[in-house]
C-alpha cells in the first residue's frame, strides 16, 4: 500500500468515526419522549438559579500550565526525529540532544523556583 | 487489511464497478472492519468494568440480564435510547451536540493504526506513535468544548481543571513514550514490536514503563487522577449538562480510551502479540495482545477502585515536580548508556535482528541504571514525606494544646 | 483536471483552510472564533499529508489543536468580554486594505522569484523519511546550531512568559 493510499485509510476512518457515535443519538432522536419545559432545559446548579455570566474571568495559573506544556510540546516535537535517528547517531548526536534537553529543563526548574507551578 | 482491500478492489473492478468507486467501497469494507474491534469490546468493557468494582467493593454486579449479566449494556443502551435528551437553552447548540462525537470519535480513530497480529492492522503509518498523541489532542479539545458549550459554571470549571490535568499529564506521557521510539528506531509500531523479538522494553526500561501507565492513568481520568468526575467538589465534572445517549458517549469513549491505551502498552513494552507460538497462527498471537492488554486494562481497574482521590493541587505538583523530571532524567540516562554500549560495541544498533543473548548486556546495563534511578527516587520520596509529615504535626501540636486548656 | 483522491482531498481541505478562516473573522465570540482557526488549521494539516510529509501533519494537530487551541481558550478566558466583541472595534475598511495589501505581497513573493526560482522543474523522488530529518538535526554540516538554537529560543520564551504572567499576577490582574 503507497503512502497516500495508507492516508486515504485514515480519511475514509476520520470520516467514519463521529459517524458511529453519532448513529446511537440520531436513533436515540427518533424514540426519545419530548417533554421539555422552561425549567427543565435552563442551567443545572444544584437547584438555584444561576447567577450572573458562566464566561467569565479565569485565573491566570491555568494559562501558565498551557504555555509551560505549549513550549514542552514544541520539544517533544523536535525530540521525535531525533529519538527515530538515534540509533544510527554517533557519540556527537546523544550530546545534542542532551543539550537541547538539558536548557529547556533550565526553563522548567526556573519556574519551578519562581513558584510558577504551583497550584494557587 | 492491505491485501483485503486490494482483493476486493479487483474484485469489484471485474464485476464492472469504477476503478475509483471500488478502491473507495473496498477503504469502507476495511474501516468497518478494524472499527468494528472496539466497538464491539465497548460493549464487553462496560460489562467487565461493572463487574470488577463489584467484586472489589464486595459486590455481586449485573447479574439479571443474560448469562452472569453479560447483556445488561445492551439492556443499558436500550434505556438510553428511550431518555430524553436535554439541551439546555443557554448552550451554544452546536458546538455542544459535536462534543461528544468528537470525543468517541478520537478513541476509535486510535485503533487504525493498532497492529493486531504481525499481518493484521489496519494501516502501519510511519509515524504511528506520534499520530496516536495527536489523536488524543482531538479528544482533550472535545472536552473543552463540551465544558465551554454547556454554559454551566461547573461545567467550565470542570473543563478548565480537566484539560490543564490533561495537557500536563501529556508531557511525561510522550517522554516516556520516546523511551520506545528511541529502543525501536521507529515511531511505526509494527516496528516497535518487531524490535522486541530479543527483549521486552519493559525489561530494557521499566521506570518508563511506569511513568506511561501512570500518565495513561491520569490521561483517561481515572482515580487517582479522576478530577473528571470529580462528584464531590465539581457535581459532576464537564459533562454535567448532558443527558441521554450523548452522555452515554462520553462515558462509553471512557471506557474504550483506557482498553485502548491498555493494547499501546501491551505494544509498546510488552511485546505485543509476541508469546509462545505466536507464529503458529495468527489467532494466537491476536490472542497474545487481547491477554496482555487485557491484563494491564484489569490493573487499571483493580488501582481505581482501590485508591482515592487526590487534590488538584497535588496532582499538578506530582506531575510537574516529579513525574515530569523524572521522564527527561529518564530519557537522557537511557540514551546516553546505550549510545556509550553502542560505541563499544557491547550494544546492537538494530534492536530487530538482535536476539536474547545478544542483548545480555544491555539489559543488565539498563536494568541497573534504571534500579539505582529507582532507589535514589524512593530515598527522595520517603525524605519529602517525612518532611511533610513533620510540618502537619508542627501545625497540629497548638490546636491539641488549644483543646487540652 | 482529474477526479482522484488527492483532488478530493485537494478540495476538502481547501473548503476547511478557507471555510475556517471565514470562520473566525466572521464570528463574533472568541471561543467559536479558536475553533474556526482549528478547523482552518487542521486543513493546513491535510495539505501536508497531500506532500507526503506526514511528519508535518502530525506535529500541526499536536501543536496547534494539542496545545495552541487550549492556550487560546485559556487566554480568552482571562479576557472580560468573551461573547460579546463590541461592535466599535471592527472596522472594515481599513482591515479590508490591510489584508488585500499583505494578499499582494505574498502573491508577489509566491510567484516572482526575487532570489533566482527556488521552485524545481519536477517533483523530487526521494521523499525524506522521519530519520532523515532526526539525523539533519544532529548532523554538524546539517542542522544542529539551528537545532540548538530552538531549544535557547523555547528557554527564552518560557521564561518570559513566566516572568510576564507572574508579575501581572502581582499586580493583581
Amino acid at each position: 500500500m503507497n503512502v497516500l493510499n495508507e492516508w486515504a485509510f485514515i480519511g475514509v476512518f476520520a470520516v467514519m468515526a463521529p459517524v458511529f457515535p453519532a448513529l446511537p443519538i440520531v436513533i436515540a432522536w427518533l424514540f426519545r419522549p419530548r417533554k421539555p419545559n422552561v425549567l427543565k432545559s435552563s442551567t443545572y446548579e444544584c437547584g438555584v438559579e444561576t447567577i450572573g455570566d458562566t464566561w467569565v474571568q479565569f485565573r491566570v495559573q491555568y494559562y501558565i500550565y498551557g504555555l509551560i506544556f505549549l513550549v514542552f510540546d514544541v520539544e517533544m516535537v523536535f525530540l521525535f526525529p531525533w529519538a527515530v535517528a538515534y540509533n544510527e547517531m554517533s557519540l556527537f548526536g546523544f550530546v545534542a540532544g542532551f543539550l537541547f534537553i538539558f536548557l529547556l529543563t533550565d526553563a522548567l526548574f526556573y519556574a519551578w523556583k519562581k513558584n510558577a507551578l504551583d497550584w494557587k | 487489511m492491505d491485501e483485503l482491500c486490494t482483493g476486493l478492489c479487483q474484485i469489484l473492478v471485474e464485476s464492472g464497478a469504477d476503478a475509483g468507486l471500488a478502491q473507495f467501497l473496498s477503504l469502507l469494507v476495511g474501516v468497518l472492519l478494524v472499527s468494528g474491534i472496539p466497538l464491539v469490546t465497548v460493549i464487553v468493557l462496560i460489562w467487565v468494568e461493572r463487574k470488577v468494582a463489584a467484586r472489589i467493593q464486595d459486590r455481586i454486579g449485573p447479574n439479571r440480564v443474560g448469562p452472569v449479566g453479560l447483556l445488561q449494556t445492551i439492556a443499558d443502551m436500550i434505556k438510553l435510547l428511550s431518555k430524553e435528551d436535554i439541551t439546555p437553552t443557554a448552550a451554544d447548540r452546536v458546538l455542544y451536540n459535536a462534543a461528544p462525537l468528537v470525543s468517541f470519535a478520537s478513541v476509535v480513530l486510535i485503533w487504525a493504526v493498532i497492529p493486531f497480529t504481525p499481518f493484521h492492522f489496519g494501516v502501519d503509518l510511519e509515524i504511528g506513535a506520534l499520530f496516536f498523541v495527536a489523536i488524543a489532542s482531538f479528544g482533550t479539545l472535545a472536552i473543552m468544548v463540551a465544558g465551554w458549550a454547556s454554559n454551566n459554571k461547573y461545567a467550565l470549571l470542570g473543563a478548565f481543571r480537566v484539560v490543564s490535568l490533561l495537557v500536563s499529564y501529556e508531557v511525561p506521557l510522550v517522554f516516556a513514550l520516546l523511551v520506545p521510539v528511541l529502543l525501536a528506531g521507529s515511531m511505526s509500531l509494527l516496528d516497535i514490536v518487531h524490535a522486541q523479538t530479543g527483549m521486552w522494553f519493559v525489561v530494557l526500561s521499566p521506570l518508563a514503563f511506569v511513568i506511561f501507565y501512570v500518565s495513561s492513568q491520569a490521561e483517561t481520568g481515572r482515580a487517582p487522577f479522576d478530577l473528571i468526575e470529580a462528584e464531590s467538589e465539581l457535581v459532576a465534572g464537564f459533562n454535567i449538562e448532558y443527558s441521554g445517549m450523548k452522555f452515554g458517549m462520553f462515558f462509553a469513549a471512557e471506557f474504550l480510551h483506557v482498553f485502548t491505551n491498555g493494547i499501546l502498552m501491551a505494544l509498546l513494552f510488552f511485546g505485543g502479540w509476541m508469546g509462545p507460538l505466536y507464529y503458529e497462527s495468527p489467532l494466537i498471537a491476536f490472542a497474545w495482545l487481547g491477554a496482555k492488554g487485557g491484563l494491564i486494562y484489569f490493573t487499571t481497574l483493580w488501582l481505581r477502585n482501590t485508591v482515592p482521590r487526590l487534590r488538584i493541587d497535588q496532582i499538578m505538583a506530582f506531575n510537574w515536580k516529579f513525574l515530569v523530571p523524572l521522564s527527561i532524567a529518564n530519557l537522557i540516562f537511557i540514551s546516553l548508556a546505550l549510545k556509550v554500549m553502542q560505541e563499544l560495541g557491547a550494544s546492537p544498533r538494530n534492536l530487530a535482528e538482535a536476539g536474547f543473548v545478544e542483548l545480555l548486556p544491555t539489559t543488565v546495563v539498563l536494568l541497573v541504571i534504571n534500579g539505582a534511578m529507582t532507589i535514589y527516587l524512593l530515598g527522595l520520596l520517603r525524605k519529602r514525606g517525612q518532611e511533610a509529615r513533620r510540618e502537619s504535626m508542627a501545625a497540629r501540636v497548638p490546636l491539641a494544646q488549644a483543646a487540652a486548656d | 483536471m482529474e477526479l482522484n483522491a488527492i483532488t478530493i482531498g485537494f478540495v476538502v481541505f481547501t473548503i476547511f483552510t478557507l471555510g475556517g478562516g471565514f470562520g473566525v473573522v466572521t464570528t463574533r465570540n472568541l471561543f467559536q472564533g479558536t475553533i474556526w482557526l482549528m478547523v482552518s488549521l487542521f486543513g493546513v494539516a491535510g495539505y501536508f499529508i497531500l506532500l507526503s510529509a506526514p511528519f508535518l501533519a502530525a506535529v500541526q494537530i499536536l501543536v496547534y489543536i494539542g496545545a495552541i487551541a487550549i492556550l487560546i481558550t485559556f487566554a480568552v478566558m482571562l479576557t472580560r468580554s468573551v461573547t460579546r466583541i463590541k461592535e466599535r472595534y471592527i472596522r472594515i475598511v481599513p482591515s479590508f486594505i490591510g489584508s488585500l495589501l499583505l494578499f499582494l505581497i505574498l502573491l508577489f513573493g509566491v510567484t516572482v522569484p526575487i532570489f533566482g526560482s527556488h521552485l524545481p522543474e519536477s517533483a523530487p523522488q526521494y521523499v525524506a523519511s522521519t530519520r532523515d530529518l532526526g539525523m539533519a538535526l544532529v548532523d554538524e554540516n546539517g542542522y544542529v546550531v539551528p537545532f540548538l538554537l530552538a531549544s535557547v529560543l523555547l528557554t527564552a520564551a518560557m521564561i518570559g512568559a513566566i516572568f510576564i504572567a507572574r508579575d501581572e499576577k502581582a499586580k493583581g490582574g
